[in-house]
């Protein structure tokens, strides 16, 4: 109950620096934007605008899950592996299905619901693994992480799992569509970071996550039952990477060892990028989504530019993700001296 | 040449005393010890294409040993340079190997434990990548990058007219990109072909996705991509559908020779007309080669450059392996 108190202490003098901190990546986006656009006017033609919506999907949809994960003081390493193993088995389960149940949508279903499934019991597993087996989330994810790519590898005999051509006809539209003008991806995109900013901001559970991240012990002493919120923390990760999943796979119909190389890292910076606390205890799911634009729109702007050596690709994004971040914490000093 | 043929000589007749003895000695170990025994070794498949060498040296290795029962083949994954250092020492002291052929998972770090195999008296084969010291080798085979560059840049000219516009998806940055890049840009040159811009797509299907749609965002006017890699050229043939600019005789030119590829060229794709070999098959012609160097009676040892085929619907057949995972 002491942090609650100190909470609502502290509030009034936050409140000043609040501002800061919201549009602080806001304006990062904005800024990136306009360099887009001085560099190459097609920059904000619709076709790219809409590519690099599309795009941040997969990394947006699973940085919303590890929002969750790094709030309540975790850390999930496995998502992008797990991302390539749901995608294999999603293949395998689909290919096999069209003897008996055809190539329309029944057997996309069955992919789906089979992809969800696997991603709440990967997330579980992770999370018991932290919460009952004691053991850190970094050496558990590091291990998963290690385990679903060796699998999507074994699976696909080291090669590509490739989609039925038939199903690639029923599947496709999912990517590949609009509703409204947007791709279907990009409503998928805003369904889970709405769940997603009701869930962190407008229910206990949300707050549960912020006091555990902010302190276990205490949380603990406040009835809080941690070890099932943590685990429900890594059960919203599984899920999201599902959901990333089901997107992922109707654009190329593939799944090899190099799906979802490094996503864990993306989708870590974006949520740090967001403004989200690392060690926990604070975290913003509007400032992860604009992360995950952000990052999406360094590599685009990298493409639409011969300025920049390609060599150089990884020390711009390198510096633009430290300067946003530096930027942020900055603001955070600067409202409190306030 | 004549002094390599008496060395092969020389050494098979070696061999022939150390089997005679070997017979004489241990009876019981006979059948054993006659067999020529050549140790396989390359890295662990993590991706298609090793995938695909996997496959082809497991073909080649129950092909040979039908074909000669005294040969005793042994191949060994290694899923990182210390391991493979380790599985070379082994297969000298626990197998005892006459030949090695040995794809290196890196240059710099496998070359002093194959001189160490050397050093046991066995013949050496290399493949692909070469060691960071010459002459250790009696065989080297691999497939030829700058020539890859050099062949598709061949086929766009005959493709294209002075005033075309190009882009070039690029693999992952390293000597063998660079080869097949700079190979490319000098045949290009000179020919009025406009390159537009070239980036890294790293031999990825989803980089290779994302970076076309870039590129088609940002040049109204493309008429052929060099995507230099079959894995590229899916993503790049996904993005160019998307945007429905896969008409007009728009085409793209990969490279590797995957088996959905040459299938599609088979069926006459006219989207990936060709394609540019790069064959994880080469394991197998090396294993083939080290075996005629105790079989034949040519000489084996030098330098096996393998071509950089340039695959159409009239030789697709021959480069088609439906059953290989690549």
């Amino acid at each position: 109950m002491m942090t609650a108190s100190d909470d609502t202490a502290a509030k009034p003098a936050k409140r000043s620096s609040i501002d800061f901190k919201t549009i602080g990546p806001a304006v990062a986006l904005l800024i990136l934007c306009i360099i887009g656009f001085l560099l190459n006017p097609a920059f904000v033609s619709e076709g790219n605008l809409t590519n690099l919506l599309t795009r941040s999907a997969f990394i947006g949809i699973i940085a919303v899950g590890a929002t969750f994960v790094i709030t309540a003081g975790g850390i999930d390493l496995s998502v992008g592996s797990m991302a390539a193993a749901i995608s294999g088995v999603m293949i395998i389960i689909m290919n096999n299905a069209v003897e008996t149940m055809g190539s329309g949508v029944p057997t996309v279903l069955l992919g789906c619901g089979l992809a969800i499934v696997l991603g709440i019991g990967a997330g579980w597993v992770n999370g018991a693994l932290t919460t009952k087996g004691k053991i850190e989330a970094f050496i558990v994810t590091l291990g998963t992480m290690g385990i679903y790519r060796s699998l999507v590898t074994y699976f696909a005999d080291g090669g590509t799992l490739s989609l039925n051509f038939d199903i690639r006809g029923t599947y496709r539209p999912v990517y590949y569509d609009t509703f409204l003008g947007l791709p279907f991806p990009v409503w998928v995109f805003i369904a889970v970071a709405i769940c997603g900013w009701l869930l962190l901001n407008r229910t206990a559970f949300g707050r549960y996550c912020t006091a555990i991240g902010s302190n276990e012990a205490v949380a603990r002493y406040s009835a809080i039952n941690v070890d099932r919120v943590k685990t429900l923390t890594y059960v919203i990760q599984g899920l999201c990477v599902s959901f990333a999943t089901i997107i992922y796979v109707p654009r190329l119909g593939s799944a090899s060892a190099s799906t979802g190389v490094l996503w864990e890292l993306e989708a870590i910076a974006a949520v740090i990028i967001g403004g989200t606390v690392l060690k926990g205890g604070y975290g913003r799911i509007g400032g992860t989504i604009l992360g995950a634009l952000i990052l999406t729109t360094i590599g685009n702007i990298l493409n639409f530019t011969d300025v920049i050596s390609n060599y150089l690709n990884g020390t711009m994004q390198g510096l633009i993700i430290i300067v946003a971040v530096f930027l942020q914490r900055s603001d955070w000093k600067l409202g409190k001296s306030k | 040449m004549a002094a390599l043929k008496e060395e092969a000589m020389l050494m098979k007749k070696a061999l022939g005393v150390i089997a005679v003895t070997g017979a004489l000695a241990f009876a019981g170990a006979a059948v054993a010890q006659e067999k020529i025994k050549i140790g396989v070794s390359y890295p662990t498949p993590t991706h298609a294409w090793a995938a695909g060498m996997n496959w082809h040296a497991e073909q080649a290795e129950k092909r040979l040993e039908a074909l000669y029962p005294d040969v005793d083949l042994i191949l060994v994954n290694s899923p990182d340079p210390e391991a493979q250092a380790s599985a070379l020492e082994d297969l000298v002291s626990v197998h005892q190997i006459d030949a090695l052929v040995v794809l290196p998972f890196e240059s710099e770090p496998l070359t002093d434990p194959v001189l160490n195999v050397k050093k046991s008296g066995a013949w050496i084969t290399v493949v692909d990548r070469g060691l960071s010291q010459p002459g250790i080798e009696d065989l080297y085979v691999a497939g030829n990058n700058p020539e890859l560059g050099r062949v598709s840049a061949q086929y766009m000219k005959t493709r294209l007219k002075e005033g075309d516009n190009i882009v070039i998806l690029r693999g992952i940055p390293t000597v063998i990109d660079n080869e097949r890049f700079d190979a490319f840009m000098a045949e290009i040159e000179g020919s009025g072909i406009n390159v537009l811009d070239h980036k890294h797509a790293n031999w990825n299907r989803d980089d290779g996705f994302e970076v076309m749609q870039d590129f088609l965002s940002r040049f109204p006017d493309i008429d052929a991509v060099w995507a230099q890699d079959d894995d590229i050229a899916i993503g790049v043939v996904a993005a160019l559908k998307q945007a429905g600019r896969d008409g007009d005789g728009m085409f793209v030119v990969g490279g590797a020779g995957m088996k959905e590829t040459i299938k599609a060229i088979m069926d006459g794709e006219t989207l990936i007309p060709v394609d540019v070999l790069y064959p994880p098959a080469m394991i197998a012609t090396a294993m083939d080669q080290t075996v005629a160097a105790f079989k034949s009676n040519g000489p084996v040892a030098g330098r096996y450059i393998l071509g950089a085929t340039l695959i159409t619907p009239e030789n697709a057949e021959n480069y088609y392996f439906p059953d290989s995972p690549f």
